[in-house]
């Protein structure tokens, strides 16, 4: 429970009432394999507080009614619930306005929408896109896809081998050529976090636009797209406490007002003949069909839920439990972190000499613990790693050191049986 | 023995265990005596897709039986594809491809066969039946 506001990390852990926190999520208050449930795959989707089980549960309980044209009771509470959605996020990330937030199906669907409607639109063949070593595939692909397609150019900015981009690389890779730099903002696999202002900076000098895949930042970092000056900005809202199947894409007005529309159909239309279409204002020009009317509620009672913990709060408790968490592991004889980044967020993967990253997750979730393991859809990470991939605890607001404690235990057991 | 009686087997043996513990020390035990590949059958099309770990598998015939030989880079994963190799390995091939893999679900096992995307157990046994498949057909043929 959140009472005031901190400075240090120190005091976090006496403030937030992870106790309190952790009986609002009702899924940890359960036994797997006879042990009560360590849940340390956060990087992969968060759990959900009962605030936004039961928003979604009030909609269709309650109100489930389409958006937008109804004229009746039910549709006007739905729409007003719905949109009420776009302005906490454009309230969360401080957007200039609600018109630059469109609904995703999440960070993948809001890097695809910019590849397929900006890339196509604007960039001709010889332009070059500007990606990281350690990008997710989803903002790898798509703009493969692009380059496939238009005859540009990808160019990948190295990493050293802790994990941190290589700055003056980057800089080197940067030309008027450059059109597009998509960069994650923090590594699901390393919980490295970018120098996203600077790398915005010296995108912005050779006249490229940013894209930035906040789908691990969200829940940690605080985002202001305006002071960073981002171009576009995806995110997903399983990863920040909320439903699945459900992001937002934020751009700039003016770029969005340059785009054309991607899937036809729906609320993306303003007047259709059998000659000629007319396309929507903002943001509906980008969300065609029945959109996803409970999950984007949804998203307001989670970030209504992270306001009140306090996005710094969460943020400095998870950052104690990643000191915790990563001087227990080291003292672990041949556990070896992977991803030693000046600044991360609470992401801690590592390989143990001798044993394959699946036999630790398999014999961890036999006590009770999930972690994951393998690629981390980054494949080319782990390739330039040398990596077949690696274990991953991901911790956020509701773990414990108690319960770092017993993962350590569980290796410590993995390792006897498979050693 | 018959696919069958082999299974029967196996069950008996896990029927010794009372905790996951024993049953993962089992497993991983026939994991560490599986005779390694050799690197020459370690090829791309040998590789089972479907598995989070890399699993390759092999087969050749003597006879009328079909033998499979198999290696991962995963302990456990290479435990529970001994397991199928003992089960299915050096029978005909249409007892192989009309085999019903019980034994996986009674040694407690089924979750490993489910989750398709993780273990690929799944995707292992459809393999050995794809192989088997081909040999029938070229019996077929001959």
């Amino acid at each position: 429970m959140l009472v005031g506001t901190l400075n240090n990390r120190k005091e976090a852990l006496n403030t937030l009432n992870i106790d309190n926190i952790r009986a609002e999520f009702p899924i940890l208050d359960q036994d797997i394999n006879g042990k009560k449930l360590v849940y340390f795959d956060n990087a992969a989707t968060t759990q959900k507080p009962q605030v936004v089980i039961d928003a979604i549960s009030n909609y269709y309980t309650g109100y489930n009614s389409n958006i937008h044209r109804g004229v009746h009771h039910l549709a006007e509470k739905a729409t007003s619930a719905f949109e009420l959605s776009r302005k906490t996020i454009k309230e969360f990330i401080n957007a200039e306005s609600t018109e630059e937030i469109i609904f995703t199906y999440g960070t993948t669907d809001g890097i695809n929408l910019v590849a397929q409607t900006y890339g196509r639109s604007f960039l001709k063949a010889g332009d070059e896109i500007i990606i990281s070593t350690m990008e997710h595939h989803s903002n790898i692909v798509p703009w493969q896809m692009l380059c496939e397609e238009k005859g540009c150019v990808l160019k990948v900015i190295p990493i050293n081998d802790e994990g941190d981009i290589l700055f003056d690389e980057y800089k080197k890779l940067l030309s008027e050529k450059t059109k597009i730099v998509s960069v994650v903002y923090a590594s699901n696999a390393l919980g490295t976090v970018n120098p996203i202002a600077e790398i915005i900076e010296e995108a912005h000098k050779v006249g490229a636009v940013t894209l930035v895949d906040a789908a691990q930042a969200m829940s940690h970092i605080d985002i202001d797209v305006q002071a960073l000056d981002i171009d576009f900005l995806c995110f997903s809202a399983h990863k920040l406490y909320g439903p699945t199947g459900m992001g937002a894409l934020y751009g700039k007005k003016e770029l969005l007002n340059k785009m054309p529309p991607w899937r036809g159909g729906g609320e993306m239309i303003k007047e259709v003949t059998f000659e000629k279409t007319t396309y929507n204002e903002l943001p509906y020009k980008f969300e065609a069909g029945t959109p996803n009317i409970a999950d984007v509620i949804g998203i307001t009672a989670a970030i209504d839920y992270v306001n009140k913990l306090g996005k710094k709060n969460i943020a400095d408790y998870e950052n104690e439990l990643l000191e915790y968490a990563t001087e227990r592991f080291e003292a672990i004889s041949g556990l070896k972190i992977i991803g030693r980044a000046k600044v991360k967020v609470s992401v801690l993967s590592f390989v143990i000499d001798g044993i394959h990253p699946q036999d630790i997750g398999v014999l961890l979730d036999q006590q009770g613990i999930a972690i994951r393991t393998g690629h981390h859809c980054t494949q080319p990470l782990m390739q330039r790693l040398d990596l077949v991939g690696t274990s991953r605890a991901s911790f956020a607001v509701y773990n414990t050191k108690g319960e770092i404690d017993r993962m350590v235990e569980g290796i410590e057991k993995a390792k006897r049986f498979l050693l | 023995m018959t696919i069958k009686e082999i299974q029967e087997e196996i069950i008996e043996d896990f029927e010794l265990f009372d905790d996951w513990e024993g049953k993962y020390e089992y497993i991983i035990d026939l994991g560490k005596s599986l005779p390694k590949m050799s690197d020459e059958f370690k090829t791309e099309d040998n590789v089972i897709k479907g598995c989070q770990s890399l699993v390759w598998l092999n087969a050749y015939t003597e006879g009328d039986k079909v033998y499979f030989q198999a290696d991962s880079e995963a302990i456990i994963v290479k435990g529970l594809v001994s397991m199928l190799l003992k089960v299915l390995s050096g029978h005909k091939a249409d007892e192989i491809l009309n085999a019903d893999l019980y034994f996986i679900e009674k040694v407690g096992l089924a979750g490993h066969l489910a989750q398709t995307r993780s273990n690929g157990l799944a995707s292992m046994v459809k393999q050995m039946k794809m192989y088997a498949l081909a040999y029938t057909s070229q019996e077929l043929k001959i």
